[in-house]
């Protein structure tokens, strides 16, 4: 299997006005083409840092990261991201059709963004949807547009932000058998960033578990589930069973390997201090940009 | 029907006390609304039919009015919400300019009358700079406003998909922002027919305001009422016009909710 994406000692720190924080540290790890990788961690340990910095959203201050063989500087021009919060990423001014065509307007004539988004909108089910608005359709439905608008787009790589975090339970096993469905039909390669521990193994190819900050890979576990998977006969089968048994270790351990058992305050903190830091790191970056435009 | 009944009844009402009230007292500052009717009838709707009944006040008057209201509306729309976008997009030109902005918009436009008047000298070009110069501000602050802030994933969004520099502008920042951008341009038209008015009291012997003036030094009563009278139906219909434009362009908004024009103290 060739390497889709490689990540190679990839390093994060943000400078904030009281000291730096690390976010990541010596992450890698390659996702093969058509694979669905899923990636675990603890919250605010640092996965959205590495999600944005695979964006190229962040220049990382250590280490690489390629796309098919080509190294990644700045956004690549082949890669889709299905954020979590549907409701700010679709564009409510749109209808869902339009949505789907957006990104597509740079690439496509008409007529051909239109059969794109139309074959795309199929695939998650909404042939019927498209001349409606995106808050006229239910939580899980405004995803499945989001998904659609992604795979319109035909990524070399589909990053998928916590995507089905903000949908009721009933709706995320519909949503986790469309991403599967669709990742088999169409072999799109796929990174998922959760900490859904469940899902993750539900999901994946294979599992990376993070480290609490500054994130690091502690296992890559390959997840020896049959390609179709059940929502309740995969979930209650031994090497399911097995397999979350073993992330959920992976992951506790590494919270008492750090030292004394953390207050869920001091943790909170921590994480908000992250959020913090990271959102003076984007303004920052947004106003170089603008500075080099 | 009982809608439009409902939404009338308390300003017709209104209307027959004060008839009642202006024949019972006959003042002659406050003639009775039929007399002002009729004067407007005779200033207005009294012309040949083939100018469609109006007056030549009509079209040289009025005309002229609604011409300097309107282009000046429509320049400090043009001027406000192109620049807005640019200085909402910006940090940095946003610190540098925002005190600026406060303090321009702080100032009484009608006090810049005297300045225009000495800048171009009476007339139609010292109106329509009196008239963009007092509107444009709660245009640009509210652009300013809206288009600073986009959501933050909506950026990340363009981002990633690489949407290019002309599609984010008109296609994600200014739909972003027209909520704003339209409550400002609401505040801006009621505010255009004040600075009209203002500019024609002082400025011009033409226009409704001018004809305004002439109307009370003339102790012609009924025709100064009548004057004051357009000058609330054209404000109203103008609104309401908006109004419309605005339902229409905002018809995606989950609610028909109108924003706030924003505040002096945001930027």
């Amino acid at each position: 299997m060739t390497a889709m994406l490689e990540v190679a000692g990839l390093g994060h720190t943000y400078q904030a006005k009281d000291g730096a924080h690390r976010a990541i540290d010596g992450l890698t790890f390659t996702v093969g083409a058509g694979e669905l990788v899923c990636v675990v961690g603890p919250s605010g340990c640092g996965k959205s840092t590495l999600l944005r910095t695979i964006c190229g959203l962040i220049k990382p201050t250590e280490g690489g990261i390629s796309l098919h063989g080509n190294e990644v500087h700045g956004v690549p021009d082949d890669l889709a991201v299905v954020f979590q919060d549907y409701s700010r990423s679709l564009f409510p001014w749109l209808t869902v059709q339009r949505n789907v065509e957006f990104p597509l307007r740079r690439s496509l004539g008409r007529s051909a963004r239109r059969a794109r988004a139309a074959e795309a909108l199929a695939l998650v089910g909404l042939d019927k949807a498209g001349g409606k608005h995106p808050w006229q359709l239910s939580g899980g439905m405004q995803q499945r547009v989001a998904i659609a608008r992604a795979l319109a787009y035909r990524p070399a790589l589909l990053i998928m932000d916590e995507p089905f975090a903000s949908v009721d339970a009933q709706t995320r096993f519909e949503l986790e058998d469309l991403l599967l469905k669709v990742k088999r039909e169409n072999n799109t390669t796929v990174l998922v960033v959760t900490h859904d521990i469940d899902e993750s193994v539900y999901l994946g190819d294979r599992v990376l578990v993070l480290s609490s900050s500054p994130a690091a890979v502690v296992a890559d576990l390959r997840v020896d589930l049959p390609v179709h998977r059940n929502q309740i006969t995969t979930r209650e089968s031994d090497a399911f069973v097995a397999l979350r048994g073993e992330v959920a270790r992976l992951l506790h351990v590494d919270r008492t390997a750090v030292g004394t058992p953390r207050k869920v305050d001091n943790e909170a903190a921590v994480a908000a201090k992250w959020a913090e830091a990271e959102r003076a790191a984007l303004l920052e970056a947004q106003a170089q940009e603008r500075a080099t435009n | 029907m009982t809608n439009f009944f409902k939404r009338w009844v308390v300003f017709v009402g209104l209307l027959v006390v004060w008839q009642v009230v202006t024949v019972y007292t006959d003042d002659p500052f406050f003639p009775p609304p039929s007399d002002i009717g009729e004067a407007a009838y005779k200033l207005w709707l009294s012309g040949p039919p083939d100018k469609l009944f109006l007056t030549d006040v009509v079209y040289d008057d009025v005309l002229d009015s609604l011409t300097r209201l309107l282009g000046g509306w429509a320049i400090a729309a043009v001027v406000g919400i192109s620049i807005g976008i640019a200085l909402g997009r910006s940090r940095t030109a946003l610190e540098y300019t925002g005190p600026v902005l406060t303090f321009m918009r702080s100032i009484p436009p009608p006090a810049l009358v005297p300045v225009f008047m000495l800048l171009f000298k009476i007339g139609s070009f010292m109106q329509l700079a009196t008239i963009v110069f007092g509107i444009l501000w709660p245009i640009l602050l509210n652009t300013i406003d809206g288009a600073r802030t986009v959501d933050a994933t909506k950026v990340e969004t363009s981002k990633v998909f690489r949407v290019p520099r002309v599609q984010w502008v008109l296609g994600v920042v200014l739909p972003s922002a027209a909520p704003k951008i339209f409550a400002g341009l609401r505040v801006s038209l009621s505010l255009s027919l004040v600075l009209m008015v203002v500019s024609e009291l002082v400025g011009t012997d033409n226009g409704i305001g001018a004809q305004l003036l002439l109307a009370q030094r003339e102790f012609d009563y009924a025709n100064m009422w009548a004057g004051i009278v357009l000058l609330g139906v054209i404000g109203y219909v103008l609104n309401s016009l908006l109004l419309v434009a605005e339902r229409r362009v905002l018809g995606w908004q989950p609610k028909q909710e109108h924003s706030k024009p924003a505040q002096l103290a945001t930027v």
